[in-house]
């Protein structure tokens, strides 16, 4: 095991995601203890805590939520951001699924902080399973009372809807989340203002990721100190992580801040396929860059030790990819997908994604010439910091991440017509 | 779908008040489940019943991949071919699929009973490839599970 475990720790069975189990383990003792205290003692505790966003930026929880002040009359509303959609991640799938009263429970703690009467589950369109199972919780904790009903004898309710998706990529961006639920088409919008100001229909938001919230009940459980002792002093806690491509034992691993990146894959995850050599891993989803195996070697797998690599832990949706495999073939799957998923609100992102693509199925059918790398690197910085939300900048990053590594495979392609490893994507062993 | 209005009306009562604009895309998703696609009088229904612009229930048809305005085959298979699910074959269980059921992506069978997609990423990446059917997700798709499931389907 990976370190010590703070929300996969306990045993999945059958049942174990009803409120019948969850209370068994404890369950919403925690809320009662929360309701005791002052909402701002929340926020402070959290803040306290050091809590990095799980979505992919890792932004401190506390700061975001130190902007919302809970004032009687002013409304503030919270959403889950369970829109998990960057290729490679799946770990918020496994709180939904296995743990959804851990989330009802936090975005009731959440929301007695930020002074929430209503709070949203945004989920991703085509999840069902994830879908019934939260859906279940909340009518499970309607039934009981613990939602939509005034609880423990203070004035404090909430109401929660979970929203269904319906296939859109940029709708895991807060504000592109946001307009989604306003009922329009999911089009992300500038900041300033931030959406802590004005968010859904205009009033003060918080968004935090699914395993974000799923943390808070154990902090306010333990305290921020007792957290703290987990992880490391700049990563506090755990991440989830979801691992795929060509690993032996694909799946979701709580991983403890701080744990050593090579024994993970090696140990925990089983190695590689059909004992295959590592090439690369992609870190945490698609838009961050990749790391070859002799860069992962010295790291941990926690925030300062992962991002002077150049790379980041992003939203923890690891890739284990091969020797052998083709980079060339690897990066058109990517450019379509980011083409696929551009919304089309901002010209350098729309055009430019559609661009790349083109590019890249160019030089896949052999007909690429040498200066489509140039011209790949030159959209990938064209695209950094010119749309509203970071989508174009993501594909550019993913784009110089396997050009800077492996722009010899490219030069092959062109040259030869055809693919240095034979266009493979999957795992040659 | 003005059968369906006593059920948008329960939808609403966990909203906050004047959230309807916010029920254009769970109706819309009701409305697809009920008919299998959004026909022209539904959207003039639900235009009337909340509202809203019909500008507005338009772009929302149109922009998500999942809505559609017109039918398909009783059995929705969508392939993921995102990276992870590519490094995996799912290149190849596309192409089988395609050949099994004598349609490319994006066509139905002259009888009606199959659709295939090839969509991106489904969040399934542990278990790859993965090939939704209808609701359902079926993981970790090898060549006898693949054959299998088009057997029971047919």
């Amino acid at each position: 095991m990976p370190g010590r475990q703070l929300i996969m720790n306990f045993e999945v069975t059958p049942t174990s995601h009803t409120l019948e189990a969850y209370r068994a383990r404890g369950g919403y003792e925690t809320l009662r203890k929360a309701l005791g205290m002052e909402p701002a003692a929340i926020t402070k505790e959290v803040t306290a805590s050091g809590l990095l966003g799980h979505g992919g930026a890792a932004f401190p929880v506390g700061r975001k939520w130190g902007v919302m002040k809970p004032n009687p009359g002013e409304i503030h509303y919270l959403c889950a951001n369970a829109d998990e959609g960057e290729p490679g991640t799946f770990k918020d799938r496994w709180v939904l699924e296995h743990a959804p009263h851990l989330l009802v429970e936090s975005m009731l703690i959440t929301s007695y902080a930020l002074g929430v009467r209503h709070a949203f589950v945004y989920i991703r369109g085509e999840f069902d399973l994830p879908f019934r199972r939260i859906q279940g919780a909340i009518d499970e904790a309607y039934a009981a009372g613990l939602l939509g009903a005034k609880l423990f004898g203070t004035e404090f309710l909430l109401d929660i809807v979970v929203y269904r998706g319906a296939g859109s990529y940029v709708c895991g961006e807060a504000s592109g989340l946001i307009t989604s639920i306003e009922g329009r088409k999911p089009y992300p919008r500038n900041r300033p203002p931030r959406l802590t100001v004005r968010g859904l229909f205009q009033k003060p938001t918080v968004i935090n990721n699914v395993e974000s919230l799923a943390n808070i009940t154990g902090i306010i459980r333990m305290g921020a100190e007792e957290f703290k002792k987990v992880g490391t002093p700049k990563s506090p806690g755990t991440q989830l992580v979801s691992i795929s491509g060509h690993i032996a034992k694909p799946g979701v691993y709580e991983v403890e801040y701080g744990y050593p990146w090579a024994k993970f894959l090696d140990e925990d995850c089983g190695g590689m396929l059909g004992g295959a050599k590592l090439k690369c891993v992609v870190p945490g989803g698609i838009s961050t860059k990749v790391l070859t195996r002799a860069e992962i070697e010295p790291l941990n797998l926690s925030h300062e030790s992962v991002n002077p690599a150049g790379s980041g832990l992003g939203s923890g949706g690891m890739i284990a990819v091969a020797e052998g495999t083709c980079m060339v073939r690897f990066l058109q799957v990517l450019l379509r997908f980011y083409h696929h998923e551009s919304c089309g609100q901002c010209t350098p992102c729309r055009e430019g994604m559609g661009w790349m693509h083109r590019i890249i199925d160019r030089i896949v059918d052999g007909k690429g010439v040498p200066e489509d790398i140039d011209r790949l690197y030159a959209i990938s910085h064209a695209n950094d910091g010119t749309t509203i939300c970071g989508m174009g900048d993501a594909a550019g990053y993913a784009t110089v991440g396997i050009l800077n590594k492996y722009r010899d495979e490219f030069e092959y392609f062109i040259q030869n017509k055809r693919s240095k490893f034979d266009g493979r994507l999957e795992c040659p062993a | 779908m003005r059968h369906l209005i006593p059920e948008f009306e329960k939808m609403k009562e966990r909203y906050p008040e004047g959230f309807e604009s916010s029920l254009v895309l769970p109706c819309l998703r009701r409305i697809q489940e009920d008919r299998g696609f959004v026909a022209d009088e539904d959207i003039a229904g639900l235009v009337e019943y909340l509202g809203v612009p019909r500008i507005q229930v338009e772009e929302v048809l149109s922009y998500y991949t999942m809505l559609r305005r017109a039918p398909i085959g009783r059995f929705h298979l969508q392939a993921c071919r995102n990276i992870a699910c590519s490094m995996r074959g799912a290149e190849r269980t596309i192409d089988k699929l395609s050949r099994k059921l004598g349609i490319r992506p994006g066509e139905t069978t002259p009888d009606g009973r199959f659709t295939l997609s090839v969509v991106e990423c489904l969040g399934s990446c542990g278990t790859a490839p993965v090939v939704m059917v209808n609701e359902a997700y079926h993981e970790n798709m090898s060549d006898e599970k693949l054959d299998r499931l088009i057997e029971e389907l047919k």
